[in-house]
């Protein structure tokens, strides 16, 4: 079996004018083995080369890019999933400042994140024990919780791009559900009142791309038409 | 809180909900005119004139017109704040849009009431 060929958009600000594909031809000894061991068989080829992993096994949401046009991460990705005709083309996640190769600018992620206030809030006196939930309570935070915040789907939202600034994006608006649906929180109107804009949930046009992309199968859009009928059935 | 001036009801929970219901009653009044004229094969003006001649077809239309401008403002605005970056080209734009929103609902209430 020939090599594979692997084309990786190379930037680094500092020596190069403009960005650049660098081709290699990775030999994988005929395994399927996953997408960021071919990135560390290439940085054995050229120690320059740049890009964030740390778990290697889905956990820690590092190695996020784009692999063929699909955003996913690298560490549990098998080549047999993305590979065509065997070529494989890496660029980093669209839409956010690369910082150099591989690696972006998670800037503006991080700052719609923070937006929504991704922690409990609750005026109430604390109780003597924790804050108690009955089992379906707790039942409507799964598929919300189980985000790691990697932003595969936020870069793969054109409304996003288009938008970083006003539109939360699809991680963001995930993670906002899940406090919005969280029996222990007591700041849902507030959380509703920062939401109502025309950018903020709904910039959103349906598209499904943060479901396409998520590799935990989350699903945003849903979690986005939950946070609409609160807002609906708050405001009217 | 992201603020605006130049969306349709300065509220994008107002403007999702009016975008949904002008989107209906366009549907309605589309599913209506084709059906008028699939049963009506030999249409002539008096056929014509005299469907709009009725005033709950007159009722009818305004609505759609009215929700036509509605829903057309608040979907090209949302084009205009996608794409152009620009504020003085946005605003502009803008501008344009809503100014040919007004001229033809004036346009189609002075079709439906002149004639």
């Amino acid at each position: 079996m020939s090599n594979l060929q692997v084309s990786v958009y190379r930037y680094n600000p500092e020596t190069d004018s403009a960005p650049y594909m660098q081709e290699f031809q990775v030999d994988t000894k005929g395994r399927d083995v996953m997408v960021l061991d071919v990135l560390h068989i290439m940085k054995e080829q050229d120690s320059g080369l740049a890009f964030r992993r740390s778990c290697r096994e889905g956990v820690c949401g590092s190695d996020g890019m784009n692999m063929n046009g699909k955003n996913g991460l690298a560490c549990i990705t098998p080549l047999s999933d993305v590979v065509k005709n065997n070529k494989l083309v890496l660029r980093p996640l669209p839409g956010l400042p690369v910082i150099r190769d591989m690696v972006v600018d998670m800037g503006l992620f991080y700052k719609q994140y923070e937006r929504i206030q991704p922690y409990l809030q609750n005026d109430t006196p604390p109780p003597a024990i924790e804050r108690l939930q009955s089992p379906e309570e707790r039942d409507k935070l799964d598929g919300l919780y189980e985000c790691i915040l990697c932003a595969c789907c936020s870069t793969a939202c054109p409304s996003f791009w288009w938008n970083p600034e006003k539109f939360v994006g699809p991680a963001g608006l995930l993670q906002s559900y899940r406090f919005l649906a969280d029996s222990r929180d007591t700041a849902t109107s507030e959380r509703l009142s920062n939401l109502e804009d025309p950018f903020s949930v709904f910039r959103c046009r349906g598209i499904m791309n943060c479901v396409a992309v998520c590799p935990k199968g989350l699903n945003p859009t849903r979690a986005i038409g939950k946070i609409r009928e609160m807002l609906l059935a708050d405001a009217t | 809180m992201v603020t605006n001036i130049t969306s349709f009801g300065r509220s994008g929970l107002s403007d999702w909900l009016m975008q949904r219901v002008s989107a209906v009653i366009l549907a309605v009044y589309t599913v209506f005119i084709v059906a008028f004229l699939l049963f009506n094969p030999d249409l002539d003006y008096y056929a014509w004139s005299g469907l709009f001649n009725q005033t709950w077809m007159r009722i009818f239309s305004l609505l759609a017109f009215v929700a036509l401008a509605a829903h057309a403002w608040i979907g090209l605005w949302t084009v205009t704040t996608d794409y152009l970056k620009s504020t003085r080209l946005r605003v502009g734009v803008q501008a344009v849009i809503i100014l040919g929103i007004f001229v033809y609902l004036v346009w189609g209430i002075q079709i439906l009431w002149g004639a």
